[in-house]
């Protein structure tokens, strides 16, 4: 609603950001998208020639393929279950009456802030270290064997530890929804004898259930692209291999860039179909 | 919730709640806590809590081996001009997005957040080469530019989230009272947007700060930030729990303080403003 | 000066038309309001006169000089709108010279006229203070303020009494009128409040989905309703529109007489029903009538002190003159 003229400065003031993404996306898209069709070797003078499909069935027939996307969905399904089950708990908890809740929140918040290099290694050497390990102390004192963490039990490592920092997140994010909750609804629904427990049920989470569904949603963009985490621990071996690591061992370690595009458009193919699930629940939103 | 509680049972709530939150913060804790003691102790069995030599060796010895502060001063020159470069492109976009919408305005705004689903790996090596073209690879310029493309569509996003709750009357207020675009954006809108603009920033230099794919993978030495300083600490001679701690500590001061500011619009920038 | 003349204009956002065709002449100094249902047109109309929205189609004439394709800001109008629209960050001070600022005055002058409407708005000790410090109908008054100071060609506003409460809506509908009084100037006024339109215009323009319904004074509208949407909207309460046998006596689709030109008796009349409803008013009491036989409840003023009692039977008895007569196609006859 308004005049020409601000509508043609809106446009000008549009530009810059639209063909910024827009290169940002198409050219390097595309770029990938013409690698995956060829035999692409740096080390070996870069173009080889045309292979057609090849490169994506190599991607899918190799061995490393399978166990990766078993991997992937392992830490992010894993992850989920953990962040969300805990996140709505604490989010819970945390919304009740209690002294210092200020501080309890800030607490819990922290881990998010740690940037993932960080988090991995503090992680990887002071805490599941089999010799100095924190962990490994705790499990002496109990009179157990260390657990061997990062190659024993690799998978609940990572989820571990990739759990620890997102759980911050789904618990901020949810405890927002929760406080957005009507507490008359809640009083209405305590007036017509519901137990606690049903009110849970039948109030709190319906009224969660789009804030959980977002929490999934992008949490499992940013964790099908998890990377640092695993890049400074196992660095892809004990099992841990996930599909973005896989995608970057075949780009930058074997340097096999056809095969590896071909893997990555995989990957993008995969984060579309989560993300367009997500984009209609904003954009639902964007019309209230 | 006005609903009032008995004290027993706020009593209970605060203590379930105070040991789960330390128990989550412990890590963070303990690494702090390590960073001032001696390698000795730092591996002690049992573990030292807090009756130990307070020692300040450990961030010496760090700042002098790794120069610590050069790769500070790649992740604030990286974050921070990655954070207003996009701010410059972001402001004009939201506002027009915000106060003159158009048809597209939502498809415009769903497709930059797609562009922010992009999985970094699946366009690595394309970046990676044009990066080695133009001679950007290990460059502060081109990291800043990276991150400040992957940024763009949150910014945009909670910039448009903040406009739009300015009520639009009171820029056509500004308009009838002769107010041009410049000084309508300057005069009135900037000053009620500094709330919000603060925020995106705040969350944007949070973001950069941490950011672990592009950093990792786009600089070797010259260029690298304090997510690159401490991935160095992974390689075996680097195991000084003391030290990787107080290097930790120092990588993550900066921004925990931030981020504690920051969680209302940590929510708001990170759902695109689909939960707030 | 401020005669502001509508010739022609539509306006449509995209395949919608909210305008359609409208002339119209607003004279200098009149006091001219805009009244209807909501999606009637009419802040839409207001917005174009301010030059907020781009007319589709038609010129729009200040002062005879057109002025579609000059901005609002230089058309010599102010606008005080729905929310005030004040600046939260500028003190009130800062609000009202805000206009004055734009047009490059010294601050001297600027500071003259600001401190002169504040003293006309009883706003002199609040100055200093911001928006977020003040109750709603002093935020009103700065809004107000912001507008005088600039000395427009002609006032505009838009439904400014709709976020007040009801015992301040009254205050401040005498204020904007004393203050019309005084200065002098045209002013456009929005409201869907037909009570608001009645007390305060000079000129009343009643539109519905985009179009004129009726232009007149407020008797006028209220004496001689030009169709049935007029004769239903004017007024309160709303007048008994009656339509079947009845009407057919006075050689009318439908026939409307207003609450107040109904005698209520005990004893006789020439309709007969049962009260159902009593609003005590205290100055007068309304009676909702069922069972006339008319169709709907008809709708009776009696002074406060006459009391009939739920269920009792009552009589009525319409004063013939002031009968209005309507067409098949809804349009006043005679």
């Amino acid at each position: 609603m308004s005049t020409k003229a601000s509508r043609s400065a809106a446009r000008l003031m549009l530009a810059p950001a639209v063909i910024l993404l827009l290169g940002w996306m198409l050219v390097p898209l595309t770029m990938t998208l013409i690698f995956s069709f060829q035999r692409y070797l740096p080390l070996r003078g870069g173009f080889q020639g045309w292979v057609g499909f090849e490169n994506y069935v190599r991607f899918v027939g190799s061995s490393a393929f399978w166990p990766a996307v078993q991997s992937t969905v392992i830490i992010v399904g894993g992850v989920l279950l953990i962040t969300v089950v805990l996140g709505i708990l604490l989010a819970i908890l945390l919304d009740q009456p209690m002294w210092g809740q200020g501080m309890v929140r800030i607490l819990v918040i922290a881990p998010f802030f740690v940037m993932p290099t960080v988090s991995g290694l503090v992680w990887k050497n002071m805490f599941m270290d089999p010799n100095n390990g924190l962990l490994s102390h705790l499990w002496r004192f109990f009179g157990a064997d260390p657990v061997i963490w990062l190659s024993d039990a690799s998978m609940l490592s990572i989820i571990l530890i990739v759990s620890w920092q997102w759980l911050p997140f789904a618990t901020l994010i949810l405890l927002t929804a929760i406080q957005s909750l009507d507490s008359e609804q809640l009083e209405a629904a305590e007036m017509d004898g519901a137990p606690a427990l049903s009110r849970f049920r039948h109030i709190i989470l319906p009224h969660l259930s789009r804030a959980i569904t977002i929490v999934i949603l992008i949490q499992t963009i940013f964790l099908l692209a998890i990377f640092a985490e695993i890049f400074v621990t196992t660095q892809g071996s004990f099992g841990t291999r996930t599909l973005t690591y896989l995608i970057f061992q075949r780009v930058l370690e074997s340097q096999n860039v056809g095969l590896g595009s071909a893997g990555g458009i995989y990957a993008v193919i995969l984060a579309n179909i989560f993300a367009l699930f997500l984009m209609r629940i904003v954009g639902k939103n964007l019309d209230r | 919730m006005a609903r009032s509680v008995t004290t027993q049972r706020k009593t209970f709530n605060t203590f379930l709640a105070w040991v789960i939150g330390l128990l989550i913060f412990f890590p963070i804790l303990w690494t702090v806590l390590t960073s001032f003691k001696s390698e000795a102790q730092a591996i002690a069995d049992p573990p030292v809590w807090f009756f130990f030599d307070w020692t300040l060796e450990n961030y010496r010895v760090v700042q002098e081996r790794s120069n610590y502060s050069r790769f500070l001063w790649n992740s604030i020159i990286i974050a921070g001009g990655s954070t207003v470069l996009g701010m410059f492109i972001a402001i004009p976009a939201a506002w027009s997005m915000a106060f003159v919408p158009s048809r597209q305005t939502k498809n415009i705004l769903l497709w930059m957040l797609s562009t922010k689903m992009l999985p970094a790996v699946g366009v690595l090596y394309p970046i990676y080469l044009i990066f080695i073209q133009m001679g950007l690879l290990d460059t502060r310029v081109g990291l800043t530019i990276v991150l400040m493309l992957i940024n763009l569509p949150i910014m945009v996003w909670m910039l448009y989230t903040y406009f739009k709750e300015i009520p639009g009357e009171i820029l056509e207020a500004a308009r009838m009272d002769g107010a041009g675009l410049r000084q309508e954006i300057l005069y009135v809108l900037t000053p009620m947007a500094i709330p919000g603009i603060a925020s995106t920033m705040l969350l944007n230099i949070i973001l950069a700060w941490n950011e672990a794919f592009w950093t990792l993978n786009l600089t070797a030495a010259r260029a690298a930030p304090l997510t690159a300083f401490i991935a160095s600490y992974s390689s075996p001679e680097g195991l000084f729990y003391a030290k990787l701690s107080a290097a930790s500590t120092m990588a993550i001061a900066p921004i925990l303080i931030l981020g504690w500011f920051s969680q209302k619009q940590l929510v708001r920038g990170l759902t695109f403003g689909a939960v707030k | 000066m401020g005669q502001i003349v509508l010739e022609q204009v539509t306006k449509s956002f995209g395949d919608v038309t909210v305008i359609t065709p409208l002339d119209l002449t607003i004279d200098d100094g009149e006091f001219c309001v805009f009244v209807g249902p909501s999606g009637c047109g009419k802040s839409t109309l207001l917005r174009l006169i301010a030059g907020l929205e781009d007319v589709t189609s038609g010129e729009i004439r200040i002062d005879g000089q057109g002025v579609s394709t000059i901005p609002p800001a230089k058309r010599g109008l102010a606008m005080v709108f729905q929310s005030y629209a004040l600046y939260p960050h500028m003190t009130v001070r800062k609000n009202i010279a805000f206009p004055l600022r734009m047009a490059g005055l010294d601050r001297a002058e600027q500071n003259r006229r600001v401190e002169k409407a504040a003293e006309v708005l009883n706003l002199t000790d609040y100055l200093d203070r911001r928006p977020g410090q003040l109750s709603g109908g002093q935020r009103q008054r700065v809004a107000i303020g912001r507008a005088i100071v600039r000395e427009p060609a002609a006032f505009l506003f838009d439904e400014p009494l709709s976020n007040l409460d009801a015992a301040l809506r009254v205050g401040m509908r005498l204020e904007i009128s004393e203050l019309h009084n005084r200065l002098g100037t045209t002013m456009i006024y929005v409201t869907h409040d037909q009570v608001e339109a009645m007390t305060m215009a000079d000129k009343i323009v009643v539109l519905r989905a985009g179009h004129i319904e009726q232009v007149g004074s407020p008797l006028e509208l209220y004496r001689a309703p030009r169709n049935l949407f007029v004769a239903g909207f004017i007024g309160s309460p709303k007048m008994n529109l009656i339509e079947g046998a009845e009407a057919t006596k006075h050689d009318a689709m439908t026939i409307g007489i207003r609450p107040e030109h109904i005698s209520i008796s005990a004893d006789e009349g020439r309709w007969s029903g049962v009260v159902g409803v009593s609003e005590h008013l205290g100055s007068d009491t309304f009676f909702h009538v069922q069972d006339t036989g008319l169709g709907d409840t008809v709708t009776v003023r009696a002074e406060g002190d006459v009391s009939f009692k739920h269920g009792d039977r009552v009589y009525l008895t319409p004063r013939d003159d002031m009968i209005h007569r309507f067409d098949a196609k809804g349009l006043r006859i005679g």
